[in-house]
């Protein structure tokens, strides 16, 4: 009994440390003072994690897009209302799948690299190899992988939006004969830039920390061992994608939901 | 060095077509237009507003010229009070007489507001208020003035 009081109790510490350790990482790298090469650095993680992401997520969206008029045409059409298509695409990409897949397919494409690559520059021993020579690994390597993140995803998500509308359109419209005009009338006659995209940005700006937060870090605090890199990199994809879908829905309580 | 260029010629554009989708965003789906910005501000008070939403059209001669800024319970009269914000081309042009109404887009659609000319040498300014205004359609009351027309025939 007390056995196992003791160990909810270690368990609610260890938490506890390791989020208190999470939060003093990112604080120290995300503010560290750059070096002077440090944009020629993040310049390289932003090819990596956002140049080299966006070929699946414009293809993710491409398809998103179309199914989502696909799925929408065949069930407003029974109401006579598929004037609302563009609407209906619309809405749903800038709200929600755009921001939630896009952090998802980041996670899964650029988080697990992340965490790999610096969990084997711990495991190398590279890491403290820079402390000997006296150069911060987190300000030489993490902050600029973090800041990458930072830009690159809310970027990616527009891009994601863009292409799903028009996925939308090339089946809603070419496809299937929607009327064109009323596509794009009622989409903007109910899109709302500040509400709808502006909404959408905030929360792949707030996936975009989380995510790169949680990859990172995770690759800084692994075990140094082959397992530890496997079990960090599975730990990463586990965690954001959770963390992204609950998030979601607290968000959009907090935008859409009407609770205050 | 070559290969650090290249890349830094495919962060340039991908940071570009961010940018640009946004743009896209802005203008062509949500509709935002570059040259918005000057409104003025018209009331009107209604019996009944139906279910006129804030953000809702304001039309003349179907042709959208602003849009429903807000709606409130007006406590003297006990109707609604709409604020609508409309062009600022449109300050000095309509006369004191013009006509609102809360009209229906289709049979089910939203509602909007339907503003018409009148012929008073006059013109509506800043913060005035129509006066002359017709309340929307309730389906509800149009039944029951039928069924009560067929009671009494």
């Amino acid at each position: 009994m007390i056995d196992s009081i003791r160990r909810l109790g270690r368990f609610g510490c260890n938490a506890l440390e390791s989020f208190g350790r999470a939060g003093g990482f990112l604080f120290l790298s995300a503010f560290a003072v750059p070096s002077r090469e440090g944009f020629g650095l993040w310049l390289r993680q932003m090819h990596f994690v956002g140049v080299l992401s966006l070929a699946i997520v414009l293809v993710s969206g491409l398809f998103i897009g179309m199914v989502l008029a696909l799925q929408g045409y065949t069930i407003l059409v029974d109401f006579g209302a598929e004037q609302a298509l563009g609407q209906m695409v619309a809405l749903s990409l800038l709200r929600e799948l755009a921001p939630v897949v896009a952090a998802l397919l980041f996670a899964g494409r650029a988080g697990s690299a992340l965490t790999a690559e610096i969990g084997l520059m711990k495991a190398t021993e590279q890491l403290s190899s820079m402390e000997m020579i006296g150069v911060d690994p987190l300000r030489r390597v993490v902050a600029p992988r973090l800041w990458a993140g930072f830009v690159a995803l809310p970027l990616l998500t527009v891009g994601f939006s863009v292409v799903g509308i028009w996925g939308g359109y090339l089946v809603g419209v070419e496809w299937l004969g929607g009327f064109e005009g009323s596509y794009w009338g009622n989409m903007q006659s109910s899109v709302e830039f500040l509400d709808d995209v502006g909404n959408g940005m905030i929360k792949s700006m707030v996936f975009a920390v989380v995510v790169t937060w949680i990859a990172v870090f995770q690759g800084y605090d692994l075990i140094p061992t082959s397992e530890g890199i496997s079990r960090a990199t599975t730990r990463t994809v586990v965690y954001s994608s959770l963390a992204v879908l609950g998030l979601d829905f607290v968000l959009t309580a907090i935008m859409f939901g009407g609770l205050s | 060095m070559k290969r650090s260029k290249a890349m830094e010629l495919g962060v340039g554009l991908f940071m570009l077509a961010g940018i640009l989708g946004l743009v896209f965003l802005g203008l062509r789906v949500s509709g935002m237009t570059l040259t918005s910005g000057d409104t003025f501000r018209l009331e009107a008070n209604f019996a009944n507003i139906g279910s006129l939403k804030p953000r809702a059209r304001v039309t003349m001669a179907g042709v959208t010229v602003g849009r429903v800024s807000a709606i409130e319970l007006d406590t003297e009269w006990y109707d609604a009070r709409v604020v609508m914000e409309l062009d600022s081309d449109l300050e000095g042009e309509l006369s004191r007489d013009t006509t609102a109404a809360i009209l229906t887009a289709g049979l089910l659609g939203e509602q909007y507001v339907g503003l018409s000319m009148g012929g008073d040498p006059e013109m509506l300014v800043e913060g005035d208020t129509i006066r002359d205004t017709q309340s929307a359609v309730v389906l509800e009351e149009l039944i029951q003035q039928f069924v009560s027309n067929m009671i009494s025939d």
